[in-house]
């Protein structure tokens, strides 16, 4: 898909300079826009080297743990189908707390075990189940503190207020998400899987006595 | 209530610098040198992203100066500004479940035709800020576990992409 994308932009480019005559403008823009793109991301340097590191003293001091506690009883209402004391929870604790905080990098691995873990409560192991199809859904809307690629792009082209975006992205992220959990509930109920807890599941129960 | 909300932006980072530290201290976490080894992914981070901005940066700059962009903003503006959405940003809305690098290169590209405080670098911002990409997701996630059918897993993702994109406008809307 990104292929097409990619080849499209540039086959509509051409087409339309050949058509309105802007040949010379197409070929300078090509090479402005390479330029563009490596000094987007040079001027990135700054803020990732820095948040990253402020990122790292957050995981260390155990607050990523802490969060974690802050959304399990969350977490437990929207994955019924998963045991409070098996792995698969416990890893989409750290996968949501490393989300908020902007973590990408720790949250990705998180997430991958999570996603492992629920596979052992697959019957079907080609197929997703409810709790994965959640546990993707609040990954895609992903929630997420502080915008900092988009602040460090806005302070590059010369903002008066780089941060003043921040509010306005959480207010944005918390509608998806908002979003995004109630379509999984509502396919979830379509699909005739439990969607709230009103007693502790017992997964796998009848496949192990087949 | 909006300069509370302004207030709050503006607030958000220094609290962030300076109570993550201060708890860490608190826990006896050796901040400086915890900082500096955190640090050192920042860099690897932003080159490995050089690549993919160049490649998205240059189809979207030629797609822009060949007179194609406003050919294609020329069809769509019509329909959305009468309903308050710039047709600058929908095309944004429409990368950006799709690839995360080409709809950061072109929110970047909005930043720098319609300055960095302007509306629709703002909605732009928002809208790259607060969602994840969703096809890129689905494919890591489902792929390190071998699972061949997502069921209605994409049309969740892309249901609360495009709630996500009205809201980022409307909220804009609201605090600009």
């Amino acid at each position: 898909m990104v292929n097409w994308i990619w080849l499209g932009m540039i086959v509509f480019s051409v087409v339309f300079a050949a058509a309105n005559g802007r040949a010379q403008q197409v070929t300078e823009a090509a090479f402005g826009g390479a330029q563009t793109g490596v000094t987007v991301c040079l001027g990135l340097i700054s803020i990732l080297v820095f948040w990253l590191g402020l990122m790292r003293i957050a995981e260390e001091s155990g607050l990523v743990r802490k969060l974690s506690k802050l959304f399990a009883p969350i977490v437990a209402r929207l994955f019924p189908d998963v045991p409070r004391d098996h792995p698969a929870f416990g890893y989409i604790l750290s996968n949501m707390s490393a989300n908020v905080l902007g973590l990408g990098n720790a949250a990705t691995p998180m997430g991958i075990k999570a996603m492992q873990e629920l596979q052992t409560l697959n019957p079907e192991p080609h197929v997703a189940t409810p709790a994965m199809c959640t546990l993707l859904a609040l990954n895609t809307a992903s929630i997420t503190l502080i915008p900092t690629t988009m602040i460090a792009i806005r302070m590059n082209f010369g903002s008066a207020n780089p941060t003043d975006i921040v509010v306005s992205t959480l207010l944005a992220t918390i509608v998806s998400t908002g979003a995004a959990i109630l379509a999984d509930r509502w396919y979830r109920r379509r699909s005739g899987s439990p969607p709230i807890a009103l007693s502790p599941p017992k997964p796998n129960a009848e496949t192990k006595g087949g | 209530m909006v300069s509370f909300l302004h207030a709050l932006s503006t607030w958000a980072v220094p609290m962030m610098i300076v109570l993550i530290p201060l708890y860490a201290a608190y826990r006896k976490v050796p901040v400086y040198e915890t900082f500096v080894d955190g640090a050192k992914d920042g860099f690897q981070t932003a080159i490995g992203i050089i690549p993919h901005l160049v490649g998205m940066m240059t189809a979207i700059s030629m797609f822009r100066a060949s007179g194609a962009m406003d050919a294609m903003l020329g069809l769509v503006r019509p329909l959305f500004e009468r309903i308050g959405i710039p047709g600058e940003v929908l095309p944004l809305g429409m990368l950006r479940p799709i690839t995360g690098a080409g709809s950061l290169a072109y929110a970047t590209d909005l930043i720098k035709t319609h300055g960095p405080d302007s509306m629709i670098a703002r909605i732009a911002s928002t809208i790259q800020g607060s969602t994840d990409t969703t096809l890129y997701v689905l494919t890591v996630y489902f792929g390190a576990v071998g699972i061949r059918k997502s069921r209605y897993a994409l049309k969740v993702g892309l249901f609360s992409d495009a709630v996500g994109f009205f809201a980022a406008v409307a909220v804009c809307w609201l605090l600009f």
